[in-house]
């Protein structure tokens, strides 16, 4: 339903991503690894036309996802890297904020706490601002709020870096829940292999700007590639064969 | 490089960026209506608490506006125009340039930092991925805030400055209370303060259009956006004094 063709991002000189595809079936989790700094946030910033690709195209349910950007966000939902919750709104206003516009506030209130709950934060944190939060709190309202509206498609990136072993545990658990119950489409990135492992049918190692490999999450620890074995088996390699070579 | 050419690329970079603004402008101020709450924040923020600054900018310079022209005026034996005076040049140039500069120094500022915060932390960005368009949303408001709010300190500070030149003059300079007030009434006529009310809108929007525009194009962490910020006041402040001039010259 979703696919990347051959997009293409450079700043400066530097080329970030170079001719990347990508294809996503409905109600699959695929999930992107890759060295830091390879382009994943990237990747997604340029997916939804946030940042302007140099080439290449997106294409939503078969055609261009250009032009049709606004109708896509209606069912979509993402959690940033760093969260970017608004700090002039309290927290349960930043959970229910696409929830406002079509719902009184007492029934949205109700949802964000319920989504609140749902990634392991109290109704005592809905009328704190996101100043008054932890690293790791922010975090997670910030999941709470894109999943409010129960998107169709829901991007997340690094959702559990951060949380403790334990939160991240149940962090994994309720991405592929959500995957599983709602049959929503998501793209996650992490670093943590023990999350491709729980929230992953697919996964794409993305180095040097391009997608080196992907396949079942199954398949992966039977992959021939050296990196891709490197990175699942969390072992250093020398700097120059790294990502940024 | 030659010289035609540098002046060549300047002027198309000016007028690119000259249209720029004007479109990102007239699109904030077609998403009037949106947001109606958030309008009523801003008018809190931009208008009410505006206030203060520009009540005791006018009373200042009301006071100090009665003390010179008295001076001022005795050289010719014409001490006795400091009410007339006070009142026309607040209401024509000091109450709205004074005011807006204020206005610039405390909102244009605020403006762009918060902006720039969001533009720089994704929260703007989160606001497109939560179908709000960060014009309405954002924009909008303060535009339209600032334009709304603008005209009706440069009123009230008129009248506050009137007051000051007014207490000096009674207090001080030796001026008939009532004779002073009904001298400031006699000479001022309506469109010295509809002129001033006028310049007052459009200083408001460029301050807020200032402060919008360099913080929705923040870039590069907490030093862009100190940047954004300064560029906001300075572009309000001479965008201000520039437009006064060509307003002045257009009214009078
Ligand atoms: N606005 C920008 N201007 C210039 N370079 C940028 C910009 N945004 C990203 N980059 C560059 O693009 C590269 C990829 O950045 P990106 O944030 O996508 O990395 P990432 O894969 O998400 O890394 P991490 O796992 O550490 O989050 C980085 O090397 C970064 O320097
Ligand atoms: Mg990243």
């Amino acid at each position: 339903m979703l696919a990347v063709r051959g997009i293409c991002k450079a700043y400066g000189a530097k080329r970030v991503l170079d001719g990347v595809e990508l294809d996503l079936a409905q109600g699959e989790s695929l999930v992107v690894i890759g060295g830091s700094g390879t382009g994943k946030s990237v990747l997604l910033r340029c997916i939804l036309g946030l940042e302007t690709p140099d080439a290449g195209a997106v294409l939503w349910q078969g055609q261009p996802l250009a032009g049709r950007r606004a109708a896509f966000m209606e069912g979509f939902g993402m959690l940033f890297q760093n969260a970017a919750l608004f700090d002039s709104l309290p927290v349960w206003r930043n959970v229910a904020f696409r929830l406002l516009r079509t719902m009184p506030k007492a029934r949205a209130r109700a949802i964000a706490i319920e989504k609140l709950a749902r990634v392991g934060l109290g109704p005592e944190v809905a009328d704190l601002y996101p100043a008054e939060l932890s690293g790791g709190m922010r975090k997670r309202a910030g999941l709470a709020r894109a999943i409010a509206a129960d998107p169709k498609v829901i991007f997340f990136d690094e959702p559990t870096t951060g949380l403790d072993p334990i939160r991240a545990a149940a962090i994994n658990a309720l991405i592929r829940g959500i995957v599983d119950e709602t049959g929503a489409t998501a793209i996650t990135i992490t670093h943590d292999m023990s999350s491709v492992r729980a929230i992953a049918d697919r996964v794409a190692l993305l180095d040097r700007g391009r997608v080196r490999w992907q396949g079942g999450v199954a398949e992966m620890d039977a992959a021939e590639d050296d990196y891709l074995r490197d990175f699942v088996a969390g072992r250093a390699r020398p700097m120059a064969r790294g990502p940024q070579a | 490089m030659n010289p035609a050419r540098l002046t060549g690329r300047a002027v198309i970079g000016l007028t690119r960026l000259t249209g720029r603004v004007t479109i990102f402008a007239l699109r904030g101020l077609a998403g009037i209506g949106q947001h109606p709450a958030e309008l009523a924040r801003q008018v809190m923020q931009i208008g009410w608490l505006s206030l203060p600054v520009v009540g005791l900018t006018a009373l200042f310079t009301g006071a100090a506006l009665a003390l010179q022209i008295h001076s001022g005026g005795e050289r010719f034996q014409a001490g006795d125009v400091v009410p007339a005076i006070v009142a026309i040049g607040m209401a024509r140039e000091l109450g709205p340039v004074l005011g807006g500069l204020m206005v610039a120094a405390r909102v244009a500022s605020a403006i762009a930092a918060e902006l720039g915060t969001m533009r720089v932390t994704e929260q703007i960005d989160a606001l497109v991925t939560l179908s709000t368009d960060p014009m309405g949303w954002l924009v909008s408001p303060r535009l339209w805030a600032a334009l709304l709010c603008v005209p009706v300190l440069v009123g009230v500070g008129d009248v506050i400055g009137i007051m000051g030149g007014w207490l000096i003059g009674v207090n001080a300079l030796g001026f008939n209370s009532a004779i002073y007030l009904s001298n400031s009434w006699a000479y001022l006529e309506s469109w010295d303060v509809v002129s001033g009310l006028l310049k007052g809108a459009v200083f408001g929007l460029i301050v807020a259009l200032s402060g919008c525009w360099f913080g929705m194009t923040a870039a590069g962490g907490a030093a862009g956006v100190g940047r954004a910020t300064t560029n906001a006041v300075v572009a309000a402040s001479v965008g201000i004094l520039a437009a006064n001039f060509a307003l002045t010259g257009l009214f009078f």
